[in-house]
């Protein structure tokens, strides 16, 4: 069954949103679905970005209140 | 009050030390108790470690004896806890005692976990432990040239280790006369040298100036020994001679054994640094989830909060601040020039051009360290 996970990596400098969520798919499993929170623009754009070289799925990216909800699944 | 602390690193033993000292008359009056576990009787200066790496520092140099760290007061055993009762405010140690707590903080630390890159312990120099630094460093003196990759995993502890190694080992090499002869390059797994974009954007042009190559994006998938071959996530390879690698860390074993977060993380409130659904036991240092460098400052100013809210806790019933994300890193830049990097959850760091000053004080720190753990300074 399939978990759904939130990596709230809100304020998060270092190590970051992106590094946040490459942490915590090495703990996930092949289908769950990761939400990174992000109050950094530049992250919004580096996961799509990295999920997409590394043959995750990108599901989507909303933003709301200056927070950027970005939603992807482990594929592999 | 039964306060016990879990972990004698650096988190668990300024926490200890601070707490002594603001609760002396309840130490006394028996109205409280400090009890501290460890795994060790030693107490280690990890960022000795990067030193020990490249010869500047000798293995005698990285510890004290634990109790001779800690104030009068607090009663410190040599017996780590295998099994955590949190419901009962309970843990079970190593030598089968059962010990009850009114207040837990849990700071057990974290280890780097090269097991799980298939290929990595057998083939990579490592130096996040004594062992590991030593076998390193006798590699390198016996190195007379090639490519060296550094190659960096996520999550780790130290952050500043990365860019650290990379620029100590640009100088090691250059002292030895084998500039022309060794090729360094560094991989990172986000799309820049480090995750502090500040940083990165110092990092990156001073790799350029010293002629160090770097692959972003790089995340390790395995390392082939046999033909001396480090590949990624991201479908590529890179052939090395001598392979150093910071590998992706995970909690400590009894964390995750005992169900308290996955991969050693135990889910923690950023700001009042408890356990998630828990009131009465505080997480501190490297072995949180918190999504902040895991990094000796991280853990040495959650401490200081911690002290001040459980003494408050223990005098008043309630704690009086928030944690507010604060962390400082040291940023050694070759072998006598440093910068340092500062910043918490509201703002981001903004480091300087390093300077001979700056290295001297990260000197001067690797010995005034041992009066931070005594929680004086």
């Amino acid at each position: 069954m399939a978990d759904k996970k939130i990596v709230d990596g809100r304020g998060s400098f270092c190590p970051g949103p992106l590094m946040e969520l490459i942490a915590a798919l090495k703990s996930s499993q092949i289908g769950d679905e990761l939400e990174v929170l992000s109050t950094d623009k530049g992250s919004a754009n580096d996961i799509p970005e990295w999920v997409r070289k590394v043959g995750h799925e990108y599901v989507s990216t909303t933003e709301e209140g200056g927070v950027w909800h970005v939603i992807v699944r482990k594929a592999k | 009050m039964k306060i016990l602390i879990v972990g004698g690193g650096m988190g668990g033993t300024i926490l200890a030390n601070s707490l002594a000292r603001r609760l002396t008359a309840e130490l006394k009056a028996g109205k409280a108790r400090i009890t501290m576990l460890s795994a060790s009787d030693k107490h280690m200066y990890q960022p000795g470690l990067l030193y020990l790496a490249i010869g500047r520092m000798t293995p005698d140099e990285l510890y004290r004896d634990q109790a001779s760290l800690l104030e009068p007061g607090i009663e410190f055993h040599v017996d780590p806890v295998e099994e955590f009762m949190l419901d009962d405010n309970r843990v079970k140690t190593r030598s089968g005692k059962t010990i009850d707590y009114d207040i837990m903080v849990i700071a057990t630390g974290s280890r780097m976990f090269p097991e799980g890159i298939p290929g990595l312990a057998e083939n990579a120099e490592l130096f996040y432990t004594e062992e590991s630094a030593l076998k390193m460093f006798k590699r390198l003196q016996s190195f007379e040239g090639g490519k060296v990759v550094i190659t960096v995993g996520v999550p780790h502890k130290c952050p500043m280790a990365p860019l650290e190694i990379t620029f100590m080992l640009h100088d090691y090499f250059k002292d030895r006369g084998l500039s022309d002869k060794v090729q360094l390059h560094y991989t990172y797994p986000i799309n820049r040298v480090h995750s502090l974009e500040n940083v990165a954007k110092w990092a990156a042009p001073e790799m350029n100036k010293l002629g160090i190559t770097y692959d972003t994006f790089f995340n390790i998938k395995e390392v082939d020994g046999a033909n001396k071959i480090l590949r990624s996530e991201e479908g590529t390879e890179i052939k090395y001679d001598l392979l150093i690698a910071i590998p992706a860390h995970k909690g400590m074993e009894v964390v995750e054994k005992n169900g308290l977060g996955q991969g050693g993380w135990i889910p923690t409130n950023r700001t009042k640094l408890n356990m998630e659904g828990r009131s009465n036991v505080f997480v501190c240092g490297d072995t949180t989830n918190i999504p902040i460098s895991k990094a000796g400052s991280t853990a040495h100013f959650e401490a200081d909060t911690l002290a001040e809210n459980i003494a408050a806790m223990v005098k008043m019933g309630v704690p009086v601040r928030e944690y507010d994300g604060k962390v400082f890193c040291f940023i050694e830049a070759g072998k006598d020039r440093a910068t340092y990097a500062m910043f918490n959850y509201q703002n981001p760091p903004d480091p300087k051009a390093p300077t001979k000053a700056m290295h001297w004080f990260k000197m001067a720190y690797n010995k005034l360290y041992w009066i931070s753990a005594r929680g004086l300074l």
